[in-house]
């Protein structure tokens, strides 16, 4: 589902002297569908620089990824946007969303956007939410003035409203307690049992154990030195 | 998939706008230079840069306010793609009342001061042939309504309203014709921040039941992020930088682009 092939990256910073700070190279990897595949390294050595290209958001220097059909790597931006909207889903560790926007309706915004009807996405983000542990009274206030943890949760549950065929996961559960963080990991194993295929950044050895099939450490992606 | 995602997703290969080499020139200055780009149905593009990048130049060049020196504006009209720009004045204005709408910054430049809310949703309707008065007063209720203007002020005249309101009026007076194309200039530019919020809500939620493709010329990139699938980065009239909105804005190429997002103040 996620096919990644001599992928390289490279950042110039035109503004510091124009230096050209190469960050990876023949980067290399794939998440069948139902698979989730854990990225290692230490903090630094580009795991989240590679999520970040699956996703669209770092441009790629050369190589592909590709996620179905789509190759991330030289798609136009509207084929990434309805990538985004159907088939890849993203757990970031912030959300980002319009401020004053119910969480509820943060939670069913996906859904809305798939063409959902209101109520029938509204339901969905409840029972996420319910599951998750944010209390009915929370969901007609923004999350921004939320708790980090409950930040996140929210967050997750925008990520799972949709059955995305593939996923990526950015620290899902830190700052969690042990309870939510159950419910988490659950739901990483639900999606991975309907099929998708899942890269993650796992710094919970223990829950990394639990629900990836496979790591990859990024250092041997990193570019050696001229 | 569902069928519900087959019908977004059918037809999307055709762009709705097509833009070739536009340019415009004050004198020897230039205003803005061999713009290129294609927008297709349903696509929300930002248009970024600093005062005299020459955003609002390519705005009115697109929209038809402006002639431009050179380049199509080829748009994807009932009856085929035509060039806007060499179409008759009538036929031009008469898109612009129909398949395009414009949402200025300052609501008195899109809005009748002195006719009542109702009637500067209704005058839209009129204007492309509307007689029924019921019809027409029902229409714009429905449409104050989905823009929150209650219903109860709908023969005050926007001069009684706050700015924020006035701003959903000219929204309201836009797409009462459910037109294709919207562009818009700096439209949360004058507006108290929990005021743009609101509004910011309010056209994702109407771009995504309408389907409408949108040209928003901003310098605010925190609205462009929340609200553009797409951005254009202008300096100095030329079109230095686009792509996928998050991509430019996280890991901009450009030189331009890199002092823009490192500049802006973290809240």
């Amino acid at each position: 589902m996620i096919e990644i092939r001599n992928l390289a990256k490279s950042f110039t910073l035109h503004n510091q002297g124009s230096a050209v700070i190469p960050v990876m190279a023949g980067a290399a990897l794939t998440v069948a569908p139902g698979e989730c595949v854990g990225l290692i390294g230490a903090s630094g050595a580009g795991k989240s620089t590679l999520m970040r290209m699956v996703w669209g958001n770092y441009l790629a220097a050369s190589g592909s990824i590709r996620v179905g059909p789509l190759d991330v790597a030289t798609a136009a931006p509207r084929q990434i946007i309805r990538l985004r909207r159907e088939t890849l889903g993203y757990v970031s560790q912030f959300l980002r969303v319009v401020p004053r926007v119910p969480t509820i309706d943060v939670v069913a915004e996906p859904l809305l956007n798939l063409g959902i009807p209101a109520d029938e996405a509204r339901a969905r983000a409840a029972s996420l939410l319910a599951r998750l542990n944010i209390p009915e009274r929370l969901w007609p206030l923004s999350p921004t003035t939320f708790s980090g943890g409950e930040q996140q949760r929210v967050n997750i549950a925008r990520g799972f409203a949709h059955g995305y065929p593939a996923l990526l996961l950015d620290e899902p559960t830190a700052s969690l307690d042990a309870v939510n963080r159950e419910v988490v990991l659950t739901l990483i194993e639900e999606a991975k049992a309907r099929g998708a295929a899942i890269l993650g950044i796992f710094h919970d050895e223990a829950a990394r154990d639990r629900v990836c099939d496979r790591v990859v450490d990024v250092r041997a992606f990193t570019p050696k030195a001229a | 998939m569902t069928t519900a995602i087959r019908t977004l997703t059918a037809d999307t290969d055709r762009p709705l706008l097509q833009v070739q080499g536009l340019s415009k020139y004050y004198g020897n200055r230039i205003g803005c230079a061999d713009v290129s780009f294609d927008l297709f149905p349903g696509e929300v593009m930002g248009i970024v840069g600093e005062s005299g990048s020459g955003k609002s130049t390519l705005l009115s060049c697109l929209a038809g306010h402006m002639p431009p020196d050179k380049g199509r504006v080829i748009f994807d009209t009932a009856a085929g793609p035509r060039d806007t720009v060499t179409m008759a004045e009538a036929e031009r204005r008469r898109m612009a009342r129909t398949d395009w709408a414009f949402v200025h910054q300052n609501p008195r430049d899109g809005l009748r001061m002195g006719v009542s809310a109702g009637g500067n949703v209704g005058e839209r309707l009129m204007a492309i042939g509307a007689r029924h008065y019921g019809d027409i007063r029902a229409t714009a209720t429905d449409w104050l309504g989905r823009v929150e203007i209650a219903a109860d002020r709908i023969d005050d005249r926007p001069r009684a309203f706050s700015g924020g309101m006035q701003q959903r009026l000219q929204i309201a007076r836009n797409l009462v014709t459910g037109p294709r194309l919207v562009f818009m200039d700096e439209p949360t530019g004058g507006l108290d921040v929990s005021v743009q919020a609101r509004l910011l809500d309010l056209l994702r939620g109407l771009v995504r039941e309408m389907g409408l493709s949108v040209i928003i010329v901003t310098h605010d990139l925190a609205v462009v992020r929340l609200l553009a699938d797409r951005l254009m980065v202008m300096k100095g009239g030329h079109v230095v930088e686009q792509g996928l909105t998050d991509q430019v804005l996280d890991d901009p190429q450009h030189a331009y682009t890199q002092l823009l997002v490192s500049s802006v103040l973290q809240v």
